[in-house]
């Protein structure tokens, strides 16, 4: 396998993974929670390398999907109790963990082996130099630990898609059906945790967040069907993968942000030149149907 | 700590003064500006225009090729008004969810910001290194002459915010009214867009994207707790801010290494924790103070009424125990002996060595709240037409709430009826008591 490879089907791997809870972050108009979320996860990491004193994957992923589920919980509080708006109630909580995440970092930042970089930026490139064996095969330890997460999504949302769909487009029918909407969403919440802190170490804090809202935000555009709005969020992040790939290889830059480039290109071409909704299609449109309108009656 | 303590409050270094300014001040405009968008439900919108900037500072410096902050901040400015621009056409022209445009927005702006980050790094431009100040910040670089741009730019934000006042404050609250009386909304809310950007561009230098974020928001909902009015919030919300602006300029100077931005989150974090719980009216403490005196009250008043009743029963009965009040109605046993000893505490019954009597205050307590139970009973059949078997529970609910005008105006209405459906007599001479 090529080095080059490897980076690519990791990204593809991420991609997919973030697209198919992003769909259904969007439909649930939860989707800040994903930015929210991937700030919040900080100290859990670096509580987890404070405890641990390692870069294992295991404890960081559940230092990690701890503290996104406080996230969850406390921005609930903060609604319930605190009678604070949900977007005032997140954006408290949020800020306030990542400022604890960076003390802690300043603080101990000779045990630990976690710098400010590798928060933004994530560090796919060095997917290929390290490796893990298991089960007698050797490959790139991101393989392993993507692959799993990216298992577990499909699994989440393969055996839960009725459940998902109706909690997300009808809420009050779900409940009446004896479907608990407060656990499904709190089972999302943690896939999201889980998947937002498996990304952030290749992909970055913030481009998780482009991975999540960029391909079902573009595909919403496209489609309303959940099935079809699902496959091609799943084709626009692996696309925008693939892509961002060499944009990235071209200009010497970030891959993660290469990926991105290309996210936000791929929505502005969708939002302007979509076939239905897209913004030229109607401005034509728009310009066009008076005519229509005064042709029509002669025919 | 006594003499570092000192040598902080006294500016007695020059590096200090400046940090301390400039975080102070740049708290009081976030705190200030932060109290509109809050109230309009657009917290997050300072997020992502945080973000947003970063692209920006990067082109700006790609093309200028020098890292003066007044070049970038110009290009800051333009990418930050780009990306609400953006974010209105999509919205205006897509179904998608508010906050969905919101994270796209952000996260698709600062990847490009980093991709052009990197992209610098990697071209091996040696000056690259102011440009990390945007992203992290760096409260403790500050110079005379970025605490004079915060004075400048906070000086004008809050300017404009008092000129505008009125018209902001309209649409903070009530953006329906406030279009529908043929208002420009859309102008006000680009005047205070056009103004986050503003504050932000310069903010970020300080504390960077994220904390940054926090200052426009935590501030202003600490300060929602302690008041009703907007100017008052606002002055409130600004003292929060530049409150912890100082703590946490004190913290970082105090133990070294410690980032300032951070640490001003903490603190404000800290000063909001504070306000939800014990700020007086609308805080949590408060809440669940009222919250239990209601119930007190309330079970005091169903106590009282029993012990009325089991009176009127049998008349010659002056001494009730705890036994006949629960025969007589349900109550939990251990509340009842609490509720109990609180009557006689306040006064509204005597203890005595196998019972309970009235005393004069909770006779006519008793009095008034059967009486109201059985006025109520009156107006729902009468008035209503309830089935006289359906009025009882409607007005155990009632007795409560009914205020002494209320009450008058039942009187008259019902024209003083001498008994309920139940054919109970209504009891009106308060001072009629029968024990003391």
């Amino acid at each position: 396998m090529s080095m080059e490879f490897e980076i690519i089907f990791t990204a593809v791997m991420v991609a997919t993974a973030c697209a198919l809870v992003g769909t259904f972050m969007m439909l649930r108009k939860i989707t800040m929670l994903a930015d929210a979320i991937s700030h919040a996860v900080l100290p859990g990491i670096v509580l987890a390398f404070l405890l641990t004193g390692s870069r294992n994957v295991l404890p960081m992923l559940i230092g990690a999907g701890l503290l996104g589920l406080l996230t969850t919980w406390l921005t609930e509080l903060l609604r319930n109790r605190g009678r604070v708006n949900e977007d005032a109630a997140m954006g408290t909580v949020f800020t306030f963990l990542f400022a604890v995440g960076v003390i802690l970092i300043s603080l101990f930042s000779r045990q630990v082996d976690l710098d400010q970089d590798c928060v933004l930026y994530g560090e796919i490139a060095y997917v290929p130099l390290d490796l893990e064996t298991h089960l007698g095969l050797t490959l790139p330890r991101a393989f392993w630990q993507t692959g799993g997460v990216l298992l577990l999504v499909v699994a989440f949302v393969g055996l839960g898609y009725k459940e998902l769909k109706l909690c997300a487009f009808d809420p009050a029918y779900a409940v009446s059906v004896g479907i608990s909407t407060v656990v499904w969403h709190y089972a999302l919440m943690s896939v999201v945790s889980l998947v937002t802190v498996s990304s952030f170490e290749s992909v970055g804090a913030i481009l998780v967040v482009a991975l999540i809202v960029a391909p079902p935000a573009t595909a919403f555009l496209l489609t309303d069907k959940l099935r079809w709005l699902l496959g091609i969020a799943v084709g626009i992040g692996g696309l925008s993968s693939v892509l961002g790939y060499y944009v990235a290889a071209y200009y010497n830059a970030s891959i993660a942000g290469g990926i991105t480039v290309v996210l936000g290109a791929l929505f502005l071409i969708v939002f302007l030149f979509a076939p239905d909704n897209g913004l030229v299609i109607r401005w034509q449109k728009g310009r066009r149907t008076p005519q229509s309108v005064v042709a029509e009656p002669s025919r | 700590m006594m003499n570092e303590l000192l040598d902080f409050i006294l500016l007695r270094e020059a590096n200090t003064r400046y940090v301390v300014a400039g975080t102070v001040l740049l708290g009081l405009t976030a705190g200030m500006l932060g109290s509109f968008t809050v109230l309009r439900r657009r917290a997050l919108l300072g997020d992502a225009i945080a973000h947003a900037v970063l692209p920006g500072v990067c082109l700006a410096f790609m093309f200028t090729g020098t890292k003066d902050p007044f070049i970038l901040l110009v290009g800051a400015l333009i990418s930050g008004g780009l990306a609400t621009f953006f974010m209105d056409v999509v919205q205006r022209n897509t179904k998608l969810p508010p906050d969905v445009v919101l994270a796209l927005v952000l996260s698709v702006f600062f990847g490009i910001g980093i991709f052009l980050l990197t992209m610098i790094q990697q071209s091996g431009m040696a000056a690259q290194t102011g440009l990390d100040k945007f992203l992290f910040g760096q409260a403790a670089s500050m110079m005379g002459r970025d605490v004079v741009l915060f004075g400048l730019i906070g000086g004008s934000v809050l300017f404009i915010l008092f000129i505008f006042f009125n018209p902001l404050k309209l649409i903070s609250f009530d953006p329906a009214f406030a279009s529908s009386v043929g208002f420009h909304v859309f102008r006000y809310d680009a005047l205070l867009t056009a103004l986050l950007v503003a504050a932000i561009t310069v903010g970020i230098q300080a504390v960077g994207v994220v904390l940054m974020a926090a200052l426009l928001v935590t501030p202003a909902v600490a300060a929602r707790y302690w008041t009703e009015d907007l100017r008052v919030m606002m002055w409130l919300a600004g003292a929060f801010g530049a409150l912890s602006g100082w703590l946490g300029a004190f913290a970082s100077y105090y133990i070294p290494g410690l980032p300032t931005g951070p640490c001003v989150v903490v603190a404000t974090t800290f000063i909001f924790a504070t306000s939800m719980f014990f700020a007086p009216e609308r805080g949590v403490m408060a809440r669940w103070l009222r919250h239990r005196q209601t119930g007190r009250r309330i079970m005091r008043e169903n106590v009282l009424k029993t012990l009325y009743q089991l009176h009127e029963e049998v008349p010659e009965k002056q001494l009730f125990t705890l036994h006949d009040i629960s025969e007589k109605r349900f109550f939990v046993p251990q509340e009842l002996a609490l509720c109990l000893r609180r009557l006689v505490k306040e006064g509204y019954v005597r203890q005595a060595e196998r019972g309970y009597l009235f005393q004069q205050k909770g006779w006519e307590e008793a009095i008034r709240i059967t009486r109201l139970h059985r006025l109520w009973e009156v107006y729902l059949a009468e008035h209503l037409a309830f089935p006289d078997d359906h009025v009882h529970a409607d007005a155990e609910a009632m007795e409560h709430m009914i205020t002494p005008e209320l009450e008058e105006k039942l009187r008259q209405t019902l024209n003083h009826p001498l008994h309920d459906p139940h054919a109970s007599p209504i009891p009106y001479n308060n001072s009629a008591s029968t024990s003391t």
